[in-house]
């Protein structure tokens, strides 16, 4: 554990606690012999009953931030006959008995833009969101999400709101945010300029940071900025408060507009504190056209690559095409945000029982 | 053969890279949101001990190490190998300098190590964990002196030389710890 995660658990905890609820909170809700968290027995939970209490806690917040501005909730399904077509996205899917698959969502954007299209106004989302193999310390297969969408507001604004929920939500997060674009990040931690560059740049900085290049299989463009960003760059974004990087190479545009320009950039944004990303956020794209080029562009990379195909969702194409209202909207991972609210080092810590208890 | 994909990497897994078996020591699962997956490995090589950082792309997969411990009982060293029998099946086998490690210098007989094999060859030896000995030559004992800390060294039945309290004596027996070579405890005869 370096340093300075390590200043930041004792402090977040230290903060938290010791303010809201007194050192003995811990001690008495959850005794020595209470099998929380105590994770002997594969049926006990392997999160502390005070984290339980905590994530209670921040949904009571996170409901009354949004009452507070007008957005309204709304739920919509977890199982749908669509699936996210994003490359490095993969849904279960979920048999039918009648016939046809189902697949888990992977978020609730394309249903929650059709409400959009539909009319609905600002709206908000918390649900259970699944991805396929995504297992970690810092992943979950089943985790929970926050998602909400914004008429008129551009990335910026957005952003500025991403903040004052997590400043709600993580008291160390409250303190001034730091905005920067994808490649001043970049040249800013790895050297490295994100719209300018070969496999041989990113091997080098690699290399002249003493990192391991995979040999197994070459990587694609953007592979090799994923492997630069999750080595070099993201670990360091956020250590003094939450930092935000906006401006991505339109190539990881996912569901992003483009701005033209040069170079084109992705309207796109991530939020990130102490190296650990918390929130992905767009501008949002309302071109059906567009839109129906990116999914097939995503089936023929998923052919090419031996992925599982996944039928891209016809009913968000015909939302697009009767009219999405200008919108950005983002999706915050909660169990994240409660492991750095509860000091934990995994999220094993904050949810009851993670996929391998499940 | 055998072989592990990343999403099945977890610590005590083992692989073999660049023709070396490794334990997986820790497995870290990075992924930026909408981005590639890797897998972020620490692994000990086998073989040599020394500890790597590997980046592996999620989804490749690792030729699996046939690597097994098993209990076996030491019998007695001719000059260059360590002779080890299975006290199931009674079968023998020798052991070099390199796969012993440290562990020769605590065995007197049949004690009972645990190998490590890759392929059915010793690949290292663990001693049991404290090693009895008799001590063959060390400077007379101060007595009475219990608390002072300072130590002298011993020689101990085996050729092992292990730093003892100054109160411990010549021909007296010593419990060692052999993960740390130190000294642990007087043994009552």
């Amino acid at each position: 554990m370096s340093d300075e995660s390590n200043w930041f658990a004792v402090n977040i905890h230290s903060l938290l606690w010791k303010r809201r609820v007194g050192e003995d909170f811990l001690k008495v809700q959850n005794p020595p012999q209470s099998p929380f968290a105590k994770g002997g027995d594969h049926w006990q939970p392997t999160a502390a009953l005070a984290s339980l209490r905590l994530r209670a806690e921040l949904l009571k917040k996170i409901r009354t931030f949004f009452e507070l501005r007008g957005v309204l909730e709304v739920d919509t399904p977890a199982l749908s006959r669509a699936a996210a077509t994003d490359q490095h996205l993969a849904s279960f899917r979920v048999a039918s008995a009648r016939g046809g698959n189902f697949y888990l969502h992977t978020s609730p954007e394309f249903p929650m833009k059709r409400l959009l299209a539909a009319g609905a106004g600002d709206i908000w989302q918390l649900c259970k969101v699944f991805r396929e193999g995504e297992a970690g310390r810092l992943h979950n297969p089943e985790f929970t999400l926050i998602e909400w969408y914004r008429l008129g507001f551009d990335p910026h604004r957005l952003m500025h709101e991403v903040h004052e929920l997590l400043a709600e939500l993580l008291p160390d997060a409250s303190s001034a945010a730091e905005y920067l674009t994808y490649r001043e990040a970049f040249q800013r931690h790895a050297g490295l300029d994100p719209f300018n560059y070969g496999k041989q740049d990113c091997m080098r900085v690699l290399q002249d940071s003493g990192r391991h290049i995979p040999s197994e299989g070459d990587l694609d463009h953007d592979g090799w900025l994923d492997l630069v960003a999750g080595e070099l760059v993201y670990p360091k974004l956020g250590r003094r408060g939450l930092a935000f990087i906006y401006d991505y190479p339109a190539s990881q545009a996912a569901l992003a507009r483009v701005r033209a320009g040069d170079p084109a950039v992705a309207e796109r944004f991530e939020a990130f504190f102490h190296g650990i990303e918390l929130a992905n956020g767009f501008h949002e794209l309302l071109d059906a056209a567009e839109q129906r080029r990116r999914f097939l562009a995503d089936g023929d990379y998923r052919r090419s690559h031996g992925l599982p195909e996944v039928p891209p969702d016809e009913n968000l194409l015909a939302a697009l095409e009767s009219g999405l209202p200008d919108c950005a909207g983002v999706a915050l991972g909660l169990d994240r945000v409660l492991m750095l609210a509860a000091g934990a080092q995994s999220l094993d810590e904050v949810i009851a029982f993670p996929s391998s208890r499940a | 053969m055998a072989s592990y994909s990343t999403s099945e990497f977890r610590a005590g897994l083992k692989i073999i890279m660049d023709g070396d078996p490794y334990n997986i020591v820790e497995n870290e699962f990075v992924k930026p949101g909408k981005g590639q997956a890797f897998n972020r490995v620490k692994i000990r090589n086998l073989r040599t001990g020394k500890i790597l950082d590997r980046n592996f792309k999620s989804g490749d997969t690792m030729e699996a190490a046939d690597v097994s411990d098993m209990e076996f009982q030491y019998l007695y060293n001719d000059g260059e190998m360590w002779h080890f029998m299975n006290p199931e099946n009674y079968e023998q086998l020798a052991a070099d300098k390199a796969a012993m490690g440290d562990a020769g210098k605590w065995l007197k007989g049949e004690e009972v190590c645990i190998i490590t094999l890759w392929n059915g060859r010793p690949l290292s030896v663990q001693a049991p964990v404290f090693a009895t000995l008799k001590i063959t030559h060390c400077e007379p004992g101060v007595r009475g002196d219990t608390v002072s800390g300072a130590t002298k060294p011993a020689t101990v039945e085996t050729g092992a030389t292990v730093q003892v309290p100054l109160f411990v004596n010549e021909g007296e027996i010593i419990k060692v710890d052999t993960r740390t070579g130190k000294y642990s405890a007087r043994v009552k005869e």
